[in-house]
């Protein structure tokens, strides 16, 4: 039996605890094609990916292989179908070399059982060329950067001969030449009748290669059309289940003395003489490439990693910061970039989360005050609108935007001033991101200070009242919101090294 | 809520189960298990067990593991032996001595993966355990050491009407440590610092200062047991440092719900565990099974206490999943 789709995937149910993931979805792939799936955090993309990949077993649903019904009772049975996926996570063995993550359970052995190396080095080196990357296969995998990574995951599909290789969000990690890479990849892969899953954030990523695109919500099927069907609004739209007037909900607050104060900051080799200023009732905004340091600077600020020289001044006082513990009881808060390592703690309940970074403003004397932290916790469920079944669901099995939530609310719930935002809205859904920025919105309006990172120049040009532009570690340039630089082009030319004239 | 309480202390029937079946098998086999003075053997027996636990309890939590609890305890029991020997009759000092000794050694464990930044307690600590070996034998000339005044015996003899005071101590303990587990900031921090250590960092908690506390206290437990040990035994010896003391406290803790995982783990489990094994070392005496047999035997246990680890986080998991497709099709 012939069917038009290569993997089709019909009915699909799968229920968790307290939610139900998956409703009734469906997802059809046809041979030789891009399908870009796209939905907001917790969607469902996570668990469509693993019901595909045999990681889970769906409640209801089929799924169909080139016409024909399959129950996949583990990941092995997926791969035997020809189904692969390169999951945002590679699942790399970094010690080992190129041709030992490739072969890796799949060994080719020569003669007497014994590993036949020489083979296996010719043909990775074979395949990872047609992959565009001229490496060395008995190279450690972890010598090379998340390009290379990547395309030995991609090289492992393309050797099991796989119909269709799913990608989790593959370029959120890689740089701009990578990217275009890959996605010269993707068509060649295409071409040769692969079909292939483009899971993406980046709705420009879409545009750009895909040839349909299929959005789901809630855990059920939305529409799939033609990629010349939809648009920016439509995309959107079918995303959140709602139009968005606006992707930044930029409220102003009336801007009021400078709250924090860093001068010539200099830290061996990352930083170099950053000096600004930043005021109550502002968002400003960090601007620049990754590795400009802007990170580097708030973490210096944070007292998380040490300042060779330099001075801080909180309110007009010079402070001394050197430990975290002492930025927080200076009124300052750091939402780090990297959520799941450095901002909760994934196996704890929401409820101990929320309170980690105020241990002992939850105290009376020496012991919690639990129904102070329930109240509490519960009304950061409320508002910041956390979807979870309960204030004790482990953090773990929240979606991305709930997690970062989550942190937003660890530091909603000390008492600073001074908010310090690393990448809030990164690999978060549309709807959560303006939940966000409706949070820097708030706080603004109530005096406090907040200073924005971003590699998002929308964002930026969004959110921010004042932009700071860092290269190299330095301070390229300050723009206000009213002034002729405060666009895209001038905070790049900044960004890449250019001057601003006055 | 009422459903919420009863599920907090149903976490403990399948272990509260396997040490009544336990007890059963061991009364129906034996005379002179189910006596009062045999209970009695083996809350004494507990008591070593426990305070040992108690500490490794701590560590487990911050997915740390202490494997010189044991040693730590004769070792401290040697200084005291070697005070002894030396003519220190004081009872302060010769109590004291060895409460300072075992939180020292604690301190330093605690201090080398914090502040030296070794890998996994896991080799600091076993490379501990074998320096208290030798030291417990050095300072004792590797003579066994016996004659110690009441005051030192105390701790491991004393009872009213039959029933240890030991225990009654390690019982003041763990209501101390549950209570400070489970209701104060430092309790948190030490969940916290065993699920993520550089979030816990961020949040403003000095995590390296919390891993520092669970091993000095893991040190302090021992240094009590050892006190005990000299009362049980009446003899400080240097060569019973290696026995599986360790071993014993981390099967209590698992049995009792703790995971290498880090993150889990109460002091009310760990006690059950610590009678579950009490138990079963009262029965192989009581049974006049060989100590080779017993040593087989309660490394199965081990093994199963591990098991048990992996097991019940699938069980849990299983359980999550059914109560949802019910509640799904309700």
């Amino acid at each position: 039996m012939s069917s038009e789709y290569v993997v089709e995937l019909r009915n699909c149910t799968k229920i968790f605890p307290g939610v139900v993931a998956l409703d009734e979805m469906q997802l059809a792939v046809r041979p030789g094609e891009i399908l870009g799936l796209i939905g907001e955090n917790g969607a469902g993309k996570s668990t469509l990916i693993k019901v595909l990949t045999g990681v889970h077993k769906p409640d209801k649903g089929e799924i169909y292989v080139n016409g024909q019904k399959l129950a996949f009772k583990n990941p092995n049975e997926s791969a035997a179908a020809g189904i692969a996926c390169v999951y945002q996570e590679l699942n790399m063995e970094k010690q080992l070399s190129i041709t030992d993550n490739i072969f890796i359970n799949k060994w080719i052995k020569g003669p007497g059982g014994l590993l036949d190396y020489k083979t296996m080095h010719k043909k990775a080196k074979e395949v990872m060329a047609s992959l565009g990357q001229d490496v060395d296969p008995t190279q450690a995998a972890g010598s090379f950067g998340m390009g290379v990574q990547q395309m030995i995951e991609i090289a492992k599909a393309v050797l099991i001969d796989a119909k269709m290789i799913i990608m989790d969000e593959p370029t959120s990690s890689l740089g701009e030449k990578e990217v275009e890479q890959l996605m010269a990849t993707c068509r060649q892969l295409r071409d040769n009748g692969v079909g292939i899953v483009f899971v993406s954030h980046k709705l420009e990523e879409l545009f750009e290669l895909c040839d349909r695109v299929t959005v789901i919500r809630d855990g059920q099927y939305v529409d799939t059309r033609d990629i010349k069907d939809w648009d920016n609004d439509s995309l959107i739209s079918a995303m959140v289940g709602r139009t968005l007037d606006n992707l930044f909900p930029k409220e102003f607050g009336e801007k009021g003395a400078v709250a924090l104060k860093a001068e010539h900051l200099v830290e061996g080799g990352v930083l170099d003489d950053v000096s600004f200023e930043a005021y109550r009732g502002q968002v400003l905004g960090f601007a620049g490439l990754v590795g400009a340091g802007r990170t580097e600077t708030m973490r210096a600020i944070f007292g998380a990693d040490p300042l060779d020289s330099g001075k801080v001044f909180i309110d007009g006082k010079e402070v001394r910061i050197k430990s975290p513990a002492q930025a927080i009881k200076a009124g300052i808060a750091f939402l780090t970039e990297d959520r799941k390592g450095q901002g909760l703690v994934l196996a704890e309940s929401i409820r101990n989360n929320l309170i980690m970074a105020n241990l002992k403003g939850f105290c009376d004397g020496p012991f919690l005050n639990q129904k102070r932290i329930e109240e509490t916790g519960e009304e950061n469920i409320r508002s910041l609108r956390i979807k979870t079944p309960s204030i004790d669901e482990v953090v773990g099995q929240l979606s991305g935007g709930n997690q970062q939530k989550v942190v937003i609310g660890k530091w909603v719930n000390t008492n600073a001033e001074i908010f310090i935002f690393d990448e809030p809205t990164r690999g978060i859904d549309v709807g959560a991101k303006i939940e966000v920025y409706n949070v820097m919105n708030r706080l603004v309006k109530e005096g406090k200070c907040v200073i924005m990172v971003s590699s998002e120049m929308p964002e930026i040009l969004g959110m921010s009242d004042r932009v700071i532009v860092m290269r190299g570690g330095r301070v390229m340039a300050t723009v206000d919101r009213d002034s002729k630089h405060f666009n895209q082009e001038s905070l790049m030319k900044a960004a890449w090294g250019g001057t601003l004239d006055e | 809520m009422s459903k919420k309480k009863f599920g907090g202390l149903g976490q403990y029937i399948g272990t509260v189960g396997a040490l009544l079946i336990l007890c059963v098998i061991l009364t129906i086999v034996s005379d002179t298990f189910l006596t009062y003075n045999n209970i009695m053997s083996i809350l004494k027996q507990t008591t070593f067990t426990a305070l040992t636990a108690a500490g490794m309890l701590l560590c487990l939590i911050t997915a740390g593991i202490d494997l010189s609890v044991g040693a730590n305890a004769i070792f401290c029991a040697c200084m005291v032996g070697m005070l002894l020997n030396k003519g220190v009759d004081n009872a302060f000092l010769l109590i004291i001595v060895p409460l300072i000794a075992g939180t020292a050694i604690g301190l330093i464990n605690g201090l080398l993966l914090t502040r030296l930044h070794l890998p996994h307690p896991f080799v600091s600590t076993l490379g501990m355990k074998n320096f208290l070996w030798g030291a417990a034998l050095l300072v004792t000339g590797s003579q066994m050491v016996s004659g110690f005044p009441n005051s030192v015996m105390w701790l491991g003899t004393a009872t009213i009407g039959g029933f240890p005071i030991g225990y009654i101590v390690v019982i003041v303990i763990y209501v101390i440590m549950h209570i400070l587990l489970t209701r104060t900031a430092l309790g948190r921090s030490i969940y916290c610092a065993g699920g993520n250590p550089e979030a816990t960092r961020l949040s403003g908690i000095n995590s390296a200062n919390v891993l520092t506390f669970c091993y000095t206290i893991s040190g302090l437990m021992a240094g009590i047991a050892g006190i005990v040990s000299l009362g049980r035994s009446g003899t400080a010896n240097g060569a019973t440092a290696i026995q599986p003391y360790d071993t014993d406290a981390i099967a209590s803790c698992v049995i009792g719900g703790a995971s290498f995982m880090g993150g889990k783990g109460t002091m009310l489990g760990t006690m059950i565990g610590a009678l579950v094994i009490a138990t079963l070392r009262n029965g192989f005496t009581l049974l006049a099974i060989s100590s080779a047999v017993q040593n087989m035997v309660l490394g199965l246990v081990i093994i199963a206490a591990v098991l048990l680890d992996v097991y019940r986080e699938a069980m849990a998991a299983f359980a999550r999943r059914r109560e949802a497709a019910a509640k799904a099709r309700a």
